[in-house]
């Protein structure tokens, strides 16, 4: 017990936590706004592979970093824009189209990777964000240095948290979006159009989600792997859910799971850790998550339009 | 309906100042093979009101549709103020000035009040919402039209009279200067209804034209000026309604004279069976039923009055074995049934005329056959130590077909392929033909036009005839009045005391399914 204690009052443990829920923050939002609209997006998984791919290589051909993180949003969107055209104006299966989406978007960034690459054993690395501790609030005591000496896309991935939530309920943008995913017929008998509002949903959605992906290559590690996303995009579906379609519950959802995978990662190095199989601790973080997922999504609102497709003019 | 609301105000309606402010020419529109609108033209003038009548499928929505721009017509022009309307385009139509208030309600549940009625008001890019003025301008028309609600509650919490309320706030709001109103009585009570005409008479006193589609024909003659029939999608008719009565509309609408059915003094036997103190708990923000006591007797119909979503579906489920109760017992004669199931009501004698019968009356992608045994499949002679005997099942899908008239492409055809009415012709057949002894008709007639309601209720009169006992829920007051020797209201799960038919108004009954006026704790008549 004493461990946990010493664990959770360490500086370092706060900025692991922070550090890893950042991809899953861009990620989470972007799912969030697609949800909203009415589209379940399953290509999550394999856009955020595409984006930590897509930014790692052009970061390694030379580009900037930024350059990078904007290259991994573009190639999102476009796989976004192939999700929204199949799910939106020909309204196919969501599930089928997204998973569809995951699987071509990953096996086209093995592929990519391994054509452009076909020699190298271990993957090559590149200069990856530097931490930038923000004047004043980084000097705070105690948490300061940890919250606020951060690389640049962490407090980014906050800002869009926070763009997200006012677009959402403080512009007609965000009611528009709110409305279509409730009820489509209501927002095209206000003359709005679904399906212009769905596909941009989506299309900007996913290029979030290749942002959260890109995190990972040019935040938190150095290089591109395979099967580094982990999961990580399952994650975010389920803490949309969590976070029962708002973008503030969304933050603390993603925050909670990075702090059991903060956990149990400095769990493994304690006494304990030494008698248990790190597996116990590698799952705890998901077995937490679908514990408080119990608890807290069973009063949650769907978006009543959520994986239904829209005709104008249906009879 | 005489007195107007507005008091004070100068009547412009009739001869006074009116100038054309929409005109329909010759609009036609086909859906594949049907030829939903044929030539259709009309005008309506300033501080109008005209009613658009018609059986289902005459095309008064498709109509009220391609003037709103959710429909393209295949040929005609709709001029609005002078001015051409371009067509498929609901924008301009909102541009225009013309509301259209939809029967099904196309509001957001997850929005307030000011969030559905600001939607799509503002450019998608303009940064903010400005929610507060925009409340003020919806408090000041509420005041104005009478239209109370509150621009703060989100519309999922609204009753259904509120959200009419806000879908006509949302025409308004956008200075809406027509409005379309499609079948907009069909949920409210006698008192919302009359709330209602309260708004449209101080509407069209403001200088507003309205376009009204119903089928209720005594509403239409208490609200409209003018009545256009429409038939088969042609214009068939067109009188002041000074110069016509309800039998002329109606012939107008079916194109020949219809008796209604007559309801001849029930002589009530023993009842067949009782709920005795049932309660079901509430499912969300419906209610279940609180300590309800009702008999159904032999031999008469029970009509159940009240708006829907008042413990209507809890007890229908119960008598359909669908649900058991928290408390209480169901007793069928002396035997107690509290916790049967659907296989027991059926093996029970239950005849099941559900509320919906494309998603619980029938299977939309079986056959005429393969619902018509759905009830029974399981028994001789449909099956038989566990093989089915088609032939049985086709046999009496032909007889059913037969005796009820059902016009279908035959015992095969998918049943999708079929209209409500001979949908609900086969439901009527596959419950009425094994003879039961009790009838559950939820919403019988709900959608169907006027042939088919005659049909269904002259069988179910002939059922009561022979001695079934019938509980009939409707949320149609005037079906309930017509069709019930004894009738009781729900109201939030609980049950008013019975009255004869004959015996309260409709105003009563109206206060009543609001909830007033009857002891709710013991439902005796306060």
């Amino acid at each position: 017990m004493t461990d946990v204690i010493d664990i959770l009052l360490s500086a370092t443990f706060w900025a692991a936590v922070i550090r890893i829920a950042s991809p899953l923050i861009f990620a989470t939002m972007g799912e969030l706004i697609c949800e909203r609209a009415g589209v379940l997006n399953l290509g999550i998984e394999g856009i955020m592979v595409i984006g930590a791919f897509t930014g790692w290589i052009t970061v390694y051909a030379g580009m900037p970093l930024w350059f990078g993180v904007g290259a991994a949003m573009g190639a999102g969107m476009l796989f976004g824009l192939l999700h929204a055209t199949l799910t939106v104006p020909f309204g196919l299966s969501q599930h089928v189209v997204g998973l569809g989406v995951t699987l071509l978007a990953t096996s086209t960034s093995y592929f990519a990777y391994r054509l452009i690459l076909p020699e190298v054993t271990s993957p090559p690395k590149i200069t990856p964000f530097a931490e930038w501790a923000i004047p004043g609030l980084s000097d705070i005591p105690g948490l300061g240095p940890a919250l606020f000496t951060q690389t640049p896309l962490t407090y980014a991935a906050f800002v869009v948290a926070g763009v997200t939530a006012i677009i959402l309920y403080r512009t007609p943008l965000g009611l528009a979006l709110r409305a279509v995913g409730e009820n489509p017929s209501a927002a095209a008998s206000q003359g709005l159009s679904v399906t212009a509002l769905r596909m941009g949903a989506v299309i900007v959605g996913s290029g979030l989600m290749a942002v959260g992906g890109a995190f990972l290559t040019l935040s938190a590690f150095s290089s591109f792997f395979f099967e580094m996303v982990n999961g990580r995009g399952w994650i975010c579906i389920a803490l949309v859910v969590f976070g029962a379609w708002k973008p503030g519950k969304a933050v603390l959802g993603a925050l909670l799971f990075a702090a059991f995978d903060a956990l149990q990662v400095r769990l493994q190095q304690t006494p304990i850790g030494a008698v248990l199989p790190y597996q116990l601790f590698l799952a705890m973080p998901f077995l937490l998550s679908i514990l408080a997922l119990i608890l807290m999504s069973r009063r949650a609102e769907v978006p009543a339009a959520l994986m239904q497709p829209f005709n104008k003019g249906e009879r | 309906m005489t007195s107007d609301a507005s008091g004070a105000q100068p009547d412009l309606r009739p001869d006074v100042l009116h100038p054309d402010v929409l005109h329909l020419d010759r609009i036609t529109k086909r859906f594949g093979p049907l030829l939903a609108n044929d030539a259709i033209s009309l005008t309506l003038k300033q501080g109008e009101v005209i009613a658009l009548l018609g059986e289902n499928g005459a095309g008064k929505t498709t109509l009220m549709n391609i003037l709103f721009g959710h429909y393209t017509a295949d040929a005609g022009s709709v001029t609005a103020f002078g001015k051409p309307l371009p067509p498929g385009n609901p924008r301009a139509a909102l541009a225009a000035g013309i509301g259209m208030v939809h029967q099904h309600f196309t509001l957001a549940d997850n929005l307030t009040v000011t969030e559905n009625i600001l939607l799509g008001t503002r450019s998608l890019w303009s940064p903010g919402l400005n929610l507060g003025a925009a409340a003020d301008r919806i408090a000041a028309l509420s005041r104005d039209f009478g239209l109370a609600v509150n621009p703060a509650a989100r519309v999922g919490a609204l009753s259904v009279g509120e959200r009419q309320r806000v879908e006509i706030l949302k025409a308004l709001y956008r200075d809406a200067r027509i409005l379309i109103l499609d079948e907009p009585t069909a949920v409210l009570t006698p008192q919302e209804t009359e709330a209602l005409f309260q708004t449209l008479r101080r509407a069209v006193a403001l200088g507003l034209s309205i376009v009204f589609i119903s089928h209720k024909l005594h509403e239409v003659m208490g609200v409209a000026d003018r009545c256009l029939v429409l038939r088969h999608g042609k214009l068939v008719g067109e009188v002041a309604t000074a110069n016509t009565d309800r039998h002329a509309l109606a012939a107008m609408m079916v194109g020949a004279e219809i008796a209604p059915p007559a309801l001849s003094p029930a002589t009530p036997g023993p009842a067949l069976i009782r709920f005795a103190n049932v309660s079901t708990p509430d499912q969300g923000a419906v209610p279940g039923l609180k300590r309800i006591t009702l008999d159904l007797r032999a031999g008469q119909i029970t009509g159940l009055a009240g708006v829907s979503g008042n413990g209507q579906g809890a007890l229908s489920d119960l008598l359909s074995g669908l649900a058991v109760p928290s408390s209480g017992e169901i007793s069928l004669g002396s035997t107690p049934v509290t916790n049967w199931s659907p296989r027991a009501a059926i093996h029970a004698g239950i005849a099941r005329i559900p509320e919906d019968r494309h998603k619980t009356g029938t299977i939309a992608d079986f056959s005429l056959t393969e619902n018509a045994i759905l009830e029974r499949y399981g028994e001789a002679p449909y099956s038989r130590k566990g093989w089915m005997n088609w032939r049985a099942a086709r046999d009496f899908t032909t007889h059913v077909i037969a005796t009820h008239d059902i016009r279908c492409p035959g015992p095969e055809a998918r049943i999708r392929l079929l209209s409500g009415g001979n949908m609900q012709k086969l439901i009527l057949g596959r419950v009425l033909e094994p003879g039961p002894k009790i009838i559950l008709a939820n919403q019988p007639v709900r959608g169907l036009d006027i042939g088919a309601i005659t049909y269904v209720q002259k069988r179910l009169i002939a059922a009561r005839d022979a001695g079934a006992a019938i509980l009939l829920i409707s949320e149609d007051l005037d079906e309930i009045i017509e069709m019930s020797d004894l009738i009781h209201v729900l109201s939030a799960g609980r049950l008013s005391p019975a009255f004869a038919r004959g015996e309260k108004t409709p105003a009563e009954l109206g206060l009543w399914m609001a909830g007033q006026g009857f002891d709710m704790e013991t439902s005796r008549a306060a």
